[in-house]
């Protein structure tokens, strides 16, 4: 709440002066929010000649629809199991039980988002209707939950560095901080080059340096080092913006309290233990949850480097309400996206004010 | 730990910090490096120069070959100024309009205030990609009467990029905690002296509020220069891109084979350099900026 001076009512001026501030914020953001959640619940199109119609929850059923299916492997007509030329067990295909088949109308449509064998002789099978969202989801929960953490504690590492009295030391804040003023889409179109197979620095910097015993590797072309290679890139750009908030964070712990711990024969980690980190309990909430609504909003680097791919393994959220609300121009099912994501970051909002509220 | 008086350790120690330093900020400085140095190289020599440390060097056959290559290739002086122009024409707008609504919520009393600003509040956790969809229906479809008359539809223009980010959350609240804090005696005596608010605004507050202008510009400005998703969307048309839309122009080299790397490089030094020395310049200001968000929350 703003505080109260002892000055006269003004409805007048006050009004006057909040206008074109709140009615820019009513007009470009709660009307936008309220626009996806109505939107989200319709067939609205950006250029269609058909009226929009009211769908209920198809938006949301569309996306989040999975099933479980579980198979017996195929047995030939003496009732023996199939097996390949390897010795592994066949099993019937999916699209027999997925398209058009009356005993199993729940998963009509679905397709296999991973599967993996029960015992000896059965595999289960996870089910989506919207294999490419749920990987997107996937994705960006995986995203979220290393870079948060790793993220916070990097920074966290940095400023308790930088925050030592050293000459010089304000010329590597000023580097470590660096990248954060560089624009994201530079650094991705950097960083690609920089993980390029064939002609990229890293790989053939590691092999001259290890006299060509360092294999190169498809950094973001490789599905298992994809995720991994952005997720480096993004900490490595924005670690330097989080550790000028916790260094702002440890400057307003009091040198009596660090004067007390040393007087008392305190360890370095005792003082962090019981000064430092109690100290720094509401910048670490602030920390965290920015982090985390950062890195749930993750789509540049995915557009600029690898498109979602390869194979599905770096698409995100946000990239997959692009591709739908602007790339296929399907509003409703870009504003149902926008809305599941945002019902995430509130989940995480809910979490700080409840962890804010049990210190007081 | 106790304290060692041994001299020799002590400049062990020292050392051990300097290293531990420079090594990280080797980390974070390399890529910068290797970007400005690529820019300057053929492409042939720059690959080249990848499998060894000459890549962070100014070696070899170094000319603005590649920033001429890719002046040819993209309108990069048009998107320059198109990005100057958005950028400058927020910020302003932005301090103007978010000034005031601090100045509002923070000195004047008025119904619905506390209302209000809880709205705006609450505004913060609206990431903006949550609502860039509905946003560009919405935008798709605003009326306009400009010099050329009426018009239906924001789409391709300079005001679709910059009227949506003139107001917003975090920098009212900056504002507001800023006057807060400053002291209200000043304005209680010019209120005695029969000057109105708006005199008050302009003659008393905004000349204390330097420090709170800096913070809040330098902010906009980092998200303004380099908005990607939002001009991407929204303008399809050469003549109102931005610097960072620009960039897709060199796309097209990624599939036709032999990617223009060093033309990129080029482009990105010339649209980072600017900023990166203009950072440097003022980097205490700017560190300042991003600390003063984490009263935040």
């Amino acid at each position: 709440m703003p505080p109260t001076t002892n000055l006269t009512t003004s409805n007048s001026e006050g009004w006057t002066m909040i206008s074109p501030g709140f009615g820019l914020i009513v007009f470009f953001i709660v009307l936008p929010f309220l626009s996806a959640i109505i939107l989200s619940f319709t067939n609205q199109r950006l250029i269609s000649p058909n009226p929009t119609e009211y769908v209920g929850l198809a938006n949301y059923k569309q996306l989040l629809s999975v099933g479980v299916l579980t198979l017996d492997p195929k047995r030939n007509s003496n009732g023996a199991v199939v097996r390949d030329k390897n010795g592994a067990l066949k099993y019937p295909r999916l699209r027999n039980f997925t398209r058009n088949n009356p005993q199993y109308p729940h998963i009509k449509g679905m397709r296999e988002l991973f599967s993996w064998n029960v015992g000896d002789n059965q595999r289960t099978y996870i089910l989506a209707r919207d294999v490419v969202f749920i990987k997107a989801v996937i994705n960006t929960l995986l995203f979220v939950l290393i870079v948060a953490p790793g993220q916070g504690g990097l920074a966290l590492c940095l400023a308790l560095l930088i925050n030592q009295k050293l000459r010089g030391i304000n010329i590597y804040r000023a580097i470590y901080f660096m990248p954060v003023v560089v624009s994201i889409v530079v650094v991705s179109l950097l960083w690609r080059f920089i993980y390029d197979y064939e002609s990229g620095l890293l790989n053939n910097l590691l092999s001259s340096l290890t006299f060509g015993a360092f294999e190169s590797v498809n950094w973001i072309g490789d599905t298992d080092f994809a995720l991994g290679s952005i997720i480096v890139m993004s900490i490595w750009q924005a670690v330097g913006f989080h550790m000028v908030i916790w260094l702002s964070g440890l400057q307003t712990i009091p040198p009596s309290l660090y004067e007390a711990a040393r007087i008392e024969g305190a360890s370095k980690w005792q003082t962090f233990r019981y000064v430092t980190w109690p100290g720094l309990r509401n910048t670490a909430i602030l920390v965290f949850v920015v982090i985390t609504m950062q890195a749930f909003a993750l789509f540049t680097q995915i557009d600029v480097m690898t498109n979602g791919g390869p194979l599905d393994s770096t698409q995100s959220i946000v990239f997959q309400a692009v591709e739908r609300g602007y790339g296929k121009q399907d509003i409703s099912g870009g504003s149902a996206i926008s809305v599941l994501l945002f019902v995430m970051v509130l989940c995480i909002s809910l979490l700080q004010r409840w962890l804010t509220q049990g210190r007081s | 730990m106790s304290m060692s008086n041994n001299p020799d350790n002590y400049g062990l120690r020292l050392v051990t910090r300097y290293v531990v330093l420079t090594v990280i900020a080797i980390i974070f400085a390399f890529p910068l490096v290797f970007m400005i140095m690529s820019s300057l190289k053929p492409d042939q020599q720059l690959l080249a120069d990848t499998s060894s440390l000459k890549a962070f060097l100014p070696v070899g056959d170094i000319s603005f070959q590649n920033y001429e290559n890719a002046f040819s290739r993209v309108p990069v002086g048009l998107f320059v100024f198109n990005s100057m122009l958005v950028t400058s024409v927020t910020v302003v707008l932005s301090l103007f309009v978010c000034s005031l609504s601090g100045f509002s919520f923070a000195y004047l009393k008025w119904r619905g205030r506390d209302l209000l600003f809880s709205i705006i509040l609450a505004t913060f956790i609206i990431p903006f990609e949550t609502i860039a969809i509905p946003m560009l229906l919405i935008t798709s479809k605003l009326p306009w009467i400009g010099l050329d008359g009426f018009s239906i539809g924001w789409l391709n223009t300079y005001r679709v990029q910059i009227v949506p980010f003139i107001a917003d959350g975090l920098t009212i609240f900056l504002f507001v905690q800023y006057f807060k804090d400053l002291p209200v005696e000043l304005i209680e005596a010019a209120r005695v002296e029969g000057t109105t608010w708006w005199q008050i605004y302009r003659l008393v507050v905004i000349p204390l509020s330097g420090p709170v202008l800096a913070t809040a510009a330098i902010l906009k400005f980092l998200v303004m220069y380099n908005q990607y998703l939002w001009p991407m969307i929204v303008v399809q048309q050469e003549e109102y891109r931005p610097v960072m839309v620009g960039l897709q122009y060199f796309f097209q080299t990624f599939t036709k084979g032999g990617i223009a790397w060093g033309e990129i490089m080029a482009y990105l030094s010339m649209i980072t350099v600017p900023v990166l020395a203009f950072y440097l310049y003022i980097q205490r200001a700017f560190i300042a900026s991003v600390a003063a968000t984490g009263v935040k929350g």
